[in-house]
């Protein structure tokens, strides 16, 4: 080991090198692979083709989530395509050994909230997916992050992927966090400072008071949301919230190989001196509650501020393309603007914390009258915990129905879908053209402004509502 | 899945001058749910190219028989979002050997490379050529070489050189995979597994 000062990021990513490819990538081991059924089945079809085998099947995780329905779950999956995909999920799952999760099992739900409520993700691993919210396992501390269906076919083959190492960046936040302000307002203010390119080659430390005392729901959100300024992923050190945290839960270390994985997960900070690539530090008095107006996640704006004007030059023309498809104009207000569905849940904000919120605001309060309202808890285990803590009550009392888990209108490849020119506040992570349904439009927010919008029907400060 | 070996392409171009083009506008996610890599170019741009009853879109690019060709030129930050390698396979289905632009999200230049589509950066200045060029006459031809990392427009003379790591330089105009490359080293993984914490 060399004595030169090292980041959290080179910590984890060079333990993880089995060899290095001179003008080339590294091969990358990877301890956790999680698979879903829409970007499997082709992986598990060209190893067929090759005539290979899963070579570590205890290292693969099985769920269905992308394209499950949230109502109804006990009877057969209507689309005829769903449902071959989520039988391609079990076959090849049962085939080769890997542990599968599936519709209608009690440890369902999407891949990036079961992962972590099963104590499957762990400081110091390497963690992928087909999926490029993976990042949100970062918030262990874990290298984690999203690869296409021939990296998976690598890693079910080989455990390892062949990856260029990412640059460095450390974004501090400091100070303290106002009234109404969620961790989703924190990275939805750092995306939009960032843009939604501007860590792109990156793999980004987050750091400061704002993140250390943060819970790990608010932690998860936030490298969830890595992806949507470009970077491969975000890493914020383990510390006692986060040992807390997986202390206990079912595929966590217990006893003797609790104390020896602490004492391993202890040395994963960033050492004093350690350089970065690039550094950015935001005061958190200046983060509003936060909300997007055009159609990518840089895109956004607090939420008492007007829609900025496009800025001249070559970016103009895809800036206005963009209001346009909103229906929105420069200048604007977004405050008061009607709102035609509400969406909570996605690995981004589908987490007990993020239905606690919600409730928060809605409770001794009435669903508005034409808001359609999608709840949508991350898995099962949210789900009873929702009914468990009486939330399901105040949902229930102010005109709301509790769904069942799944991706759902995040990327409605369900029958979630948003109408074409309708208005959807989410508290997913895509405001992309079409994301949530052919022609929607879709504003991002936290938990909190979304019931501010399920409750008053149109884009409110919540800061408003808050007792 | 193997793919053409990548050496010289000549071709004319189809020009698209939108920044930050994602993948769920590449190929919406109601589109992903097949369980073999078929057909996926029926359906890139979907929701650009034709309306909700599949009439298509007269005003979009693919739909405009003055341009066609084995190279699409996009504006910045191209591919961003999804990790979906169904966004690489529709532009490769549809005939597409090469990507240009300024600037590319990780993940689809990753999958781009793993699948034999070479996604070319060049600098903005280039890239503003390229669509000058394009526009004055929509026949225009562009040369990538692969052996020389250069790209360039044939009639004007203009060039630039990009980059590519000399790995997947190799890999692309052998039509090798990394599949290959990790199948080789087996027991050197088997190796490093075993010491592994987890």
């Amino acid at each position: 080991m060399s004595n030169k000062p090292a980041t959290l990021f080179d910590k984890v990513w060079d333990s993880h090198v089995v060899r290095k490819i001179e003008d080339g990538p590294d091969v990358f081991f990877i301890d956790r692979h999680f698979i879903h059924e829409v970007t499997s089945p082709v992986a598990f079809l060209g190893m067929e083709n090759r005539g290979l085998k899963v070579m570590f099947p205890e290292k693969t995780f099985a769920t269905a989530d992308h394209n499950t329905p949230t109502i109804n779950q006990h009877l057969p999956v209507q689309d005829p395509l769903s449902a071959n995909q989520l039988k391609a999920l079990e076959t090849n799952s049962s085939k080769y050994g890997i542990s599968h999760w599936g519709l209608g099992n009690p440890k369902n739900g999407i891949v990036h909230v079961v992962g972590p409520e099963n104590g499957i993700t762990l400081p110091g691993m390497t963690i992928v997916c087909g999926d490029s919210h993976t990042s949100t396992h970062g918030a262990f501390g874990a290298i984690a992050f999203g690869i296409g269906t021939s990296e998976v076919e690598m890693v079910l083959s080989s455990q390892c992927i062949m990856q260029p190492k990412p640059k460095k960046m450390r974004i501090n936040v400091t100070g303290k966090l106002g009234k109404g302000i969620t961790p989703k307002d924190v990275t939805l203010y750092i995306i939009s400072k960032l843009t939604a390119a501007g860590a792109t080659g990156y793999f980004v430390e987050y750091a400061g008071d704002v993140f250390e005392n943060m819970s790990m729901e608010g932690r998860m959100t936030v490298c969830n949301m890595s992806i949507e300024m470009g970077a491969r992923g975000g890493i914020i050190a383990p510390d006692q919230t986060t040992y807390n945290y997986i202390n206990g839960r079912e595929k966590a270390p217990k006893g003797e190989a609790w104390d020896k994985a602490l004492a391993y997960w202890k040395t994963l900070r960033t050492d004093e001196g350690a350089v970065f690539d690039k550094e950015y530090t935001f005061d958190a008095a200046d983060i509003e509650p936060m909300i997007t107006y055009g159609t990518n996640p840089g895109m956004g704006m607090g939420i008492t501020k007007h829609i900025p004007s496009a800025l001249a030059g070559d970016s103009k023309t895809s800036y206005e393309k963009s209001l346009q498809y909103m229906g929105f104009h420069e200048e604007e207000a977004m405050l008061g603007k009607k709102v035609d569905y509400v969406f909570i849940g996605s690995c981004t904000n589908g987490r007990i914390e993020d239905f606690r919120a919600f409730a928060s605001i809605v409770k001794g309060r009435k669903k508005a009258d034409h808001v359609t309202a999608w709840i949508v808890p991350g898995s099962h285990i949210v789900e009873q915990q929702i009914k468990d803590e009486g939330i399901l009550d105040i949902l229930t009392e102010a005109g709301f129905q509790l769904r069942q888990p799944g991706c759902s209108a995040c990327l409605a490849m369900n029958d979630d879908k948003v109408p074409a020119g309708k208005y959807a506040v989410s508290t997913s992570n895509r405001n992309f053209e079409g994301r949530q349904g052919p022609g929607s439009r879709t504003m991002l927010a936290s938990p909190l402004v979304a019931a501010a919008a399920a409750v008053t029907g149109v884009v409110t400060d919540p800061r408003e509502l808050i007792a | 899945m193997a793919y053409d070996k990548f050496t010289i392409l000549r071709s004319t171009a189809v020009p698209m001058p939108i920044e930050n083009v994602d993948t769920d506008q590449i190929i919406p996610a109601r589109f992903l749910k097949a369980t073999e890599r078929k057909g996926f170019g029926d359906n890139l741009f979907r929701d650009w190219r034709y309306e909700s009853d599949g009439t298509p879109k007269k005003d979009f690019v693919l739909n405009n028989p003055i341009y066609s060709g084995k190279i699409l030129v996009a504006g910045k930050n191209f591919g961003s979002g999804s990790s979906r390698e169904h966004a690489a396979w529709a532009i490769y289905d549809y005939g597409f050997r090469c990507v240009v632009s300024s600037f590319f999200a990780d993940i689809f230049k990753n999958n781009s490379l793993n699948i034999g589509i070479l996604p070319v950066q060049v600098s903005p200045e280039f890239l503003d050529k390229i669509f000058t060029a394009i526009e004055s006459d929509p026949k225009a031809e562009l040369e990538v070489n692969l052996e020389a990392q250069t790209i360039t427009i044939p009639a004007t003379g203009e060039s630039e050189s990009f980059d590519i790591n000399s790995y997947k330089k190799h890999n692309l105009m052998n039509g090798y995979d990394d599949i290959d490359y990790l199948q080789a080293m087996k027991d050197e993984i088997k190796a490093f597994a075993d010491k592994s914490l987890y």
